[in-house]
């Protein structure tokens, strides 16, 4: 545990020290802000045109829309889109790296195992995905101050971009095993978690029977239930499968990395 | 201390190390010298851990690299070809991170750190970030890594590489203070390096081992000396003493010995071939000569490339 905390550390550090922390962090909040305002617009357009067809229609008082809701779920579910471009960036250096430094020899003939080096690079990179979920709570606060929105559908969406994330980010990490550039690791992973995002689009011309494969393995598709408030198991054991197999792979990577030489 | 046994490392368009056997005794400065590209980093590589090899074992403290390999790793300092350092960090944070995953205990990791940099002299720059030190100052920050935790066991791939010439000779005095508590392999491309610093030396040339020697009798080689390898079915005593008598021959000395039949090793003056005479000598008193062999040629080879590959870095 003490030698995945001191990869853990060094690596957050590294984060902080590099201009990539504050390139992406920074950019996030940007995008988050410029988008949650949108989002906003929209929803108080969409309310102004509902009163009005109540008022030209008659019919009595208009039925109210779930503002806060609305807004809560568009903003998340533009959110799990950001999320898409910022994860490569955060797993790109992870051990391509390491690779290029000549740093993965020191930690590989350390006397720590594979596994520690693994789990303490990505508990780094999900930390800094977490530091990345939390500045959200700037938008999401004024949703808390000028209305009431329903708590369940925020933290279950938020549990879904957690898992959603922490998927991506092994992801991205097994293919930063695979170069020793920076920039190649991003665009590999970058390609893959957009195969694995239109994969969804592709399904809607699919026959029926394809259709269903390629929508189960769409990252996006088992992002809605958890927006709209319904946590449901196979969801959550699709993104932490799908976390598992890129950590092993990652492992495994690793391994061949040593007999390649 | 280390036990190196037929290794051999294969790739699938090249081999590497070919059948490399080795001992280094507790306390002992085995010096590999070989050119660049002849398998020593491979060696040193297999060694510590890094990499498994195709064939062949090696066992440091007993402990099998391949079975064991944590309890290995836990017993070597390793300096790689290129310091593993991490260019954005300080030298003290940088350190203090390797004692951590090292094993060094929390409460004695400041002076830990504290005394590997006393040690290679970088106390007064602890601060400094890594990207921005000299190469040489990058150097000694590697083999600081190394030291942390005092393991016995140090394996350094070219630790004088990129140094001047005052931090070649603190590095070499630095190594020779650790013998006799460690165990020290050191691998170079520099002759002067071997013969300054180790106890004994390994010869590697294209993945094979040529030659294991003192520094003083590779020396005594260097200078000339023509080497012959017999094996003689006849009384080893007579046999020294005949050959001993020849003109141009220097030194006899009995290799092995197995029931009658004798391996020697014949040095002679340099530039006069000795061996018909050897023959004629042999055969005229009655004994068989079952084999005559001169070990000479190819070993100058090596050192010619050596030296000429040494002499290529000055000028440059």
């Amino acid at each position: 545990m003490r030698n995945i905390l001191a990869i853990v550390e060094r690596e957050l550090r590294g984060y902080f020290i590099s201009p990539i922390a504050y390139v992406v962090l920074t950019m996030f909040v940007f995008l988050s802000g410029l988008f949650f305002r949108a989002i906003l617009s929209q929803v108080m357009a969409m309310e102004m045109v509902n009163s009005m067809r109540s008022q030209q229609f008659g019919g009595g008082a208009p039925a109210p829309l779930d503002m806060p809701g609305m807004i809560s779920r568009g903003f998340l579910s533009t959110m799990s889109v950001i999320l898409l471009f910022m994860i490569p960036m955060i797993t790109m250096g992870l051990f391509s790296e390491e690779k290029k430094r000549g740093t993965i020899e020191l930690l590989l003939t350390a006397p720590i195992t594979d596994a520690q080096v693994v789990l303490g690079k990505f508990f780094a990179a999900a930390s800094f995905f977490v530091i990345l979920l939390l500045s959200t709570w700037v938008p999401m606060s004024v949703l808390y101050i000028y209305g009431d929105p329903a708590s369940g559908p925020i933290l279950s969406g938020y549990l879904g971009l957690l898992l959603y994330g922490f998927a991506l980010l092994a992801i991205g990490m097994f293919i930063s095993t695979l170069t020793e550039n920076q920039i190649v690791a991003a665009v590999l992973s970058f390609g893959t978690i957009m195969v694995l995002w239109l994969v969804d689009v592709l399904a809607n011309t699919a026959e029926s029977g394809t259709r269903e494969v390629l929508t189960y393995l769409s990252i996006l598709s088992h992002l809605d239930d958890f927006m709209r408030g319904i946590l449901a198991t196979s969801h959550i054991i699709f993104y932490l499968s799908l976390m598992l197999v890129a950590l092993f792979l990652t492992y495994r990577s690793i391994d061949s990395l040593r007999w390649r030489g | 201390m280390i036990t190196v046994e037929n290794l051999t490392k294969r790739y699938p368009n090249k081999t590497a190390i070919d059948g490399v056997s080795f001992n280094v005794k507790k306390g002992e400065i085995l010096g590999f010298l070989g050119p660049n590209g002849a398998g020593k980093t491979t060696t040193m590589r297999i060694i510590t851990g890094y990499m498994p090899a195709t064939e062949g074992t090696v066992r440091v403290d007993n402990f099998d690299v391949f079975e064991k390999p944590l309890d290995v790793r836990r017993r070597i300092g390793y300096l790689p070809e290129n310091p593993p350092l991490y260019p954005d960090m300080a030298i003290a944070g940088y350190l203090r991170f390797v004692a951590k995953i090292k094993g060094v205990p929390k409460s004695s990791l400041d002076d830990e750190v504290a005394r590997v940099m006393e040690k290679v002299n970088i106390t007064d720059v602890k601060d400094r970030i890594i990207a921005k030190l000299s190469k040489g100052y990058k150097q000694r920050v590697g083999i600081a890594q190394a030291l942390l935790n005092d393991p016995p066991v140090l394996i350094l791939d070219e630790p004088t590489i990129g140094l001047d010439p005052k931090q070649i000779h603190e590095v070499r005095e630095l190594i020779k203070e650790l013998a006799g508590s460690h165990t020290v392999v050191l691998s170079t491309h520099i002759l002067p390096e071997v013969e300054q610093t180790c106890h004994r030396v390994i010869i590697i040339e294209r993945g094979k081992i040529i030659a294991v020697d003192t520094p003083q009798n590779l020396r005594f080689q260097l200078k000339g000396v023509e080497r012959v390898s017999m094996e003689i079915a006849g009384p080893a005593a007579e046999v020294v003493s005949r050959l001993k008598a020849m003109p141009g021959v220097l030194e006899v000395r009995v290799v092995d010995e197995t029931d009658g039949r004798c391996r020697f090793q014949v040095e002679g003056e340099l530039k006069k071939d000795i061996r018909s005479d050897l023959a004629r000598a042999v055969v005229e008193s009655g004994w068989g000569l079952l084999e005559l062999q001169s070990e000479t040629m190819s070993l100058e080879d090596i050192f010619l490339k050596l030296t000429t590959a040494e002499d290529l870095e000055k000028q440059s």
